[in-house]
């Protein structure tokens, strides 16, 4: 996420890992599918946001 | 000298994005800002035809510019002048493509643009010389370029002093005063409040201003796209799992999810297990397609977009970002998840 900041990324959603963006190996299947669902629905959140710089899409910690 | 120039279709007054997709073509004498162009060359010189292609055009299809100079040469071009293609992406490419491709074929060439333009890493060598940020700053700009192109028709090299940009090709010579005198007059300058003097420039990132929100995700067609190092199983395009110098795209019709064994990541730069156990987690197709089937998108693309972000250079990251914008645009896609590892 730093990264994605210092290089001007416009809307980031942080995620959990470097080898999975869009995934969590240390929950259940079902879990990790929730996950992953959670994290899209953040970046359309993001996407029909306006923003004038690079901005972070956290929301809530989960689990 | 018979110069021939090119715009692309905005600039050559064919139309806006709407005309973004013209082909390229040959029209005769100077158009648009070609006019002022012409007259500040003066009455040695002569623009004897304008060459044209919609951004979008030349983005997609890089065999744009061969055609294009190919036509310049059988009007006798001796001279070929590019842009000014300001910070405008697609424009500032396709400039750098054709000065490129002039230069190749013999025809001496020079491309005007913004330095933060991501053209001017494609332009290998040919001169660029700088111009304004926005059109606002056309006048300047096409003074400048005609100064540059005059130097150029009389075969003299362009420096620094003349606006030149871009990757220099580097040329010994004698150094008037001792390296150990710059250096001191660096320091001094520095200490002076100069955060500015170099003699070697380092790269910069550029500021990229962020793109307008969609109004409504459920009436939005979405992209996928990632610097995973994802694929179809076995790579067959072969895209390269360090320093990438290429994307891919891969049709994702009759996929409901990125299932393992049909898709993989061939990046270098991390343990690919995860990602080859369940490949969702590079490309998460399966909640996308979830989102498609509920409404809470307009629909998903039907193809991803993919390359390698592992010691990729920063040059060849920009040509993706200016190609993939383009190919979404056309494609009629308003929002992008680009997923990073």
């Amino acid at each position: 996420m730093s990264i994605a900041l210092r290089v001007g990324a416009p809307r980031i959603v942080p995620t959990r890992g470097i080898p999975y963006p869009t995934g969590d190996p240390e929950l259940s299947p079902e879990q990790e599918r929730a996950w992953r669902r959670q994290l899209l629905e953040r970046a359309l959140h993001a996407v029909a946001t306006p923003v004038s710089e690079p901005t972070v899409f956290g929301g809530d910690p989960v689990e | 000298m018979r110069v021939v120039h090119y715009l692309n279709q905005f600039f050559a007054g064919v139309g806006g994005e709407d005309a973004a997709g013209t082909g390229p073509e040959l029209r005769d004498g100077p158009v648009g800002p070609g006019r002022k162009l012409a007259a500040l060359l003066g009455d040695e010189h002569e623009i004897v035809a304008t060459a044209v292609c919609g951004d979008d055009h030349a983005a997609t299809h890089a065999d744009f510019a061969a055609a294009l100079v190919e036509q310049a040469r059988a009007r006798g071009a001796e001279l070929l002048i590019a842009g000014p293609a300001f910070t405008s992406g697609r424009y500032g490419l396709a400039c750098a493509r054709i000065a490129t491709a002039a230069a190749e074929a013999g025809l001496p060439a020079l491309a005007a643009m913004h330095p933060d333009n991501p053209g001017l890493a494609e332009a290998a060598g040919t001169s660029v010389i700088e111009s304004a940020e926005t059109a606002r700053g056309m006048g300047p700009s096409l003074e400048r370029l005609a100064a540059a192109a005059r130097k150029v028709a009389s075969g003299e090299e362009l420096s620094i002093q003349d606006g030149r940009v871009g990757p220099v090709p580097r040329a010994n010579r004698m150094a008037e005063r001792s390296a150990a005198v710059r250096a001191v007059d660096l320091v001094v300058a520095r200490l002076g409040g100069d955060r500015e003097a170099t003699e070697i420039p380092l790269p910069a990132f550029d500021q990229v201003t962020p793109a307008a929100p969609i109004a409504d995700p459920a009436d939005a067609l979405l992209a996928l796209l990632t610097e995973g190092g994802f694929v179809p199983v076995g790579n067959p395009d072969r895209l390269e799992s360090a320093r990438a110098t290429k994307w891919i795209r891969h049709s994702l019709d009759g996929h409901d999810s990125a299932e393992a064994g049909t898709f993989e990541s061939v990046h270098g730069g991390f343990s690919t297990q995860w990602a080859n156990a369940e490949p969702n987690r590079i490309l998460p197709l399966d909640a996308a397609r979830e989102l498609e089937r509920e409404g809470a998108i307009g629909g998903l693309h039907n193809e991803y977009f993919a390359t390698t972000g592992n010691g990729t250079t920063v040059a060849d990251a920009r040509r993706f970002g200016v190609e993939w914008a383009a190919e979404l645009r056309q494609a009629g896609i308003q929002a992008a998840i680009l997923t990073a590892t």
